[in-house]
């Protein structure tokens, strides 16, 4: 089936954008049609070498030996307090991830709110209150930061946009693009925490559960990580799009295709429960809390004892490795033993109906 | 409803046993349709399709219900969405099924109030609060969606909510599978019934068609160790000439069903003739709201009267759909057509033969 397997390559090319008149919110999934915004309008027009090797955060040179790692984020979510956590605690922990998965040590924050007319004062406190607690916990400072108020009905709620710095040590180099063949894959928790509390949260399902956001800060992990394993190719935090869409923005930026065997990935079972009832996949449900890490494989075990010892990598597991065919693709080894392409999120994950 | 004994329905090692069984009984080629777009993306998700022999070829049923949604009801949904006095509520799949001109999704990013519920009940609620609104509910699916529409029918009717209404594009099963078994191009040898639809109708409807078209039926479930189970009890009957129905999904499953839920939906609609997506005509096939409850039609309360509209040239989601081709002999399958940019609804859906077959990339 050689003809398909070229359809569906010739597909991995982003469609014109302008298929689609105005702005969805699939185009904030991080599936497919994210990546088709930032690469056919951002990165068109404000494309360099930095901004185009889609890592986590920027690294710029520097003189004194270390280089500057930076990355900025957005964050959004609605409601702005949802089990586990809040968005503050988001704005502060999706910023200082990304600048630790570059392997750097993350040095500061800036933080802009934008607020709507009418937010009460005591939800605001609460929010900056979580993320002084955030930042404790990660060991970092907000250096900067911005407050504008906007009409009621223009923002829901609270935006919150945080940018971060960090100095990567000389030497150490970490990104998406170096997956190398017969590496193992390695992701520090349970997955689809953070997404299936979210759609909870919203509410109107009819039943909850127990599951609770993952969202936490792992620099200090990495630091630790990084200390007594330095060989470590790729770092990632598997956010939006989930772990499957992670993998696949790995594949393709290192030329290999990667390999998960399914009774290895761990999946709480009370995610496993709501995922099943909604229709939804927990590989493409969000993660704020965890990393996937890709290193030699000899280093593999040692890298989980690492995270096992650390509060936030106790249900680490080895879920895969990587192969050398350069075909961006990510398989799935089903428990049956059969097998299945796992692709990028498309758009919006949505419910099925029966 | 349980078994008796407790049994794993994903367990690999009973998954693995049905397969060989499977192979130990079949001695010729067989055509089986699974009903139900869940079943098509359970067989593989699961990659159930790799061990089977390669006498048995799956055909992908019409059970997928955004994708059976006619043009015109989705139209008609635009058109409400379109209305600034409107609320419309749907499904979430549905908001992605592209109509003639645009969808449900690019209509909210244009300002329509189009929202996603979970249950109709929740719609009524909307209407509640929402006293200045009409609030629509957009009523898709097979027998599984129907009674919780008839529920919020019942209840905005109970307690006066004079602002809600649906949109009634529900379809039926049982007419499909008639039309299926009467076409000549196709030949379906045996069918797996969709396991949710006969726990609301139970499978008494299964016996006479059964039996008029000489077709073993089994009423299957969406885990791999129904799917096997209800392949191995359609392989078994064919081998031995045998065309009865049986129920290899009898935890879930009787033979006469949920009798209130049958109730409930007999009070409040009666079978009309529907249009299905791809398919065209079936009579009997559609459920509308009866006489005492027509004031909750919003094609009505509307006064919405599209016109027929042509499908795109370049789809043959209807073929697809009615199981003469595979998603994969589309010459528009991940060309022209993929779930950012569908040409038809069995590209966007859950449920849909042809998400089924991109998403898992069957057959690269």
């Amino acid at each position: 089936m050689d003809d398909i397997s070229q359809k569906l390559e010739a597909f991995n090319c982003p469609v014109p954008l302008s298929q689609h008149e105005a702005i969805l919110l699939g185009h904030g999934s991080g599936g497919t049609l994210t990546h088709e915004l930032i690469k056919c309008l951002f990165q068109k027009h404000l494309g360099n070498e930095y901004l185009n090797a889609g890592n986590d955060a920027a690294v710029l040179p520097s003189s004194n030996g270390e280089k500057l790692v930076i990355s900025t984020d957005a964050h959004i979510v609605s409601p702005l307090f949802f089990p586990g956590g809040d968005i503050g605690r988001l704005a502060v922990c999706g910023t200082v991830n990304d600048v630790a998965m570059m392997g750097a040590r993350v040095e500061a924050l800036t933080a802009s709110f934008i607020i709507e007319e009418g937010l009460p004062i005591s939800d605001l406190e609460r929010i900056v209150v979580s993320m002084e607690k955030a930042c404790r916990e990660a060991n970092v400072k907000i250096v900067a930061g911005d407050t504008k108020v906007t009409a009621h009905g223009d923002c829901d709620g609270l935006f919150i946009s945080t940018s971060g710095f960090g100095w990567l040590p000389s030497g150490r180099q970490i990104a998406g693009d170096l997956a190398q063949p017969g590496d193992a894959v390695i992701v520090s928790g349970p997955l689809g925490n953070h997404g299936v509390a979210i759609v909870q949260a919203r509410g109107d399902l009819g039943f909850t559960s127990s599951v609770q956001s993952d969202v936490a800060p792992l620099n200090g992990m990495i630091a630790t990580l990084l200390e007594s394993i330095p060989d470590v190719h790729v770092l990632r935090d598997p956010t939006r799009g989930g772990l499957a869409t992670t993998l696949v923005e790995i594949a393709r930026q290192s030329g290999v295709s990667i390999e998960l065997e399914e009774n290895k990935l761990p999946i709480d079972q009370a995610v496993r429960a709501v995922c099943d009832m909604l229709g939804l996949d927990p590989l493409y449900m969000a993660n704020e809390g965890k990393l996937v890490l890709i290193l030699p494989e000899a280093s593999a075990q040692k890298a989980l004892g690492v995270l096992r010892a650390h509060q936030y990598g106790q249900k680490a597991a080895l879920i895969g490795k990587v192969h050398e065919k350069s075909s961006g693709k990510v398989w799935l080894r089903t428990t049956l033993g059969t097998t299945r392409v796992l692709d990028m999120l498309t758009s919006e994950m949505l419910p099925r109906i029966c | 409803m349980t078994s008796s004994i407790p049994v794993d329905h994903r367990s690999p090692a009973l998954t693995l046993k049905l397969a060989e069984q499977i192979n130990a009984v079949i001695t010729r080629p067989w055509n089986i349709m699974e009903i139900c777009g869940g079943q098509t993306h359970a067989i593989l998700q699961y990659g159930l399709d790799q061990l089977l022999p390669e006498q048995i070829r799956l055909i992908h049923g019409p059970g997928c219900p955004v994708c059976v949604t006619s043009l015109e009801a989705i139209e008609n949904a635009l058109t409400l969405a379109g209305d600034p006095r409107v609320i419309l509520t749907s499904f979430g799949d549905m908001l992605r099924v592209p109509g003639a001109s645009t969808d449900l999704l690019t209509a909210r990013s244009h300002g329509a109030d189009v929202r996603v519920v979970y249950s109709p009940l929740e719609a009524v609620k909307i209407a509640q609060v929402n006293p200045q609104k009409q609030v629509v509910f957009f009523a898709i699916g097979f027998e599984t969606t129907v009674p919780a529409i008839a529920a919020s029918i019942q209840h905005a009717h109970r307690n006066h909510i004079n602002n809600f209404s649906i949109l009634p594009a529900n379809v039926l099963v049982p007419p499909a599978m008639e039309v299926i078994l009467g076409s000549e191009a196709l030949v379906v040898n045996a069918f797996l019934a969709a396991g949710h639809v006969c726990a609301v109708m139970g499978f008494h409807e299964y016996l006479p068609i059964a039996e008029r078209h000489r077709c073993p039926i089994i009423v299957t479930g969406f885990e791999p160790v129904d799917l096997m189970t209800g392949i191995l009890m359609a392989l078994r009957q064919l081998e031995e000439g045998r065309t009865e129905v049986e129920n290899a999904y009898s935890r879930a499953v009787s033979l006469e069903g949920n009798l209130s839920a049958q109730a409930l939906i007999k009070e409040v609609f009666e079978p009309v003739d529907r249009k299905w997506r791809g398919i065209g005509l079936i009579p009997q096939s559609g459920l509308g709201l009866k006489d005492k409850y027509k004031a909750y039609d919003a094609v009505s309360r509307f006064g919405l009267a599209p016109t027929p509209i042509p499908e795109s040239p370049l789809c043959l989601a209807g073929k697809v759909l009615q199981g003469l081709i595979d998603p994969l002999e589309c010459p528009a399958f991940a060309k022209d057509c993929s779930p950012t940019s569908p040409l038809g609804a069995p590209m966007v859906s859950a449920e849909g033969a042809c998400n089924a077959y991109f998403r898992y990339q069957k057959g690269n």
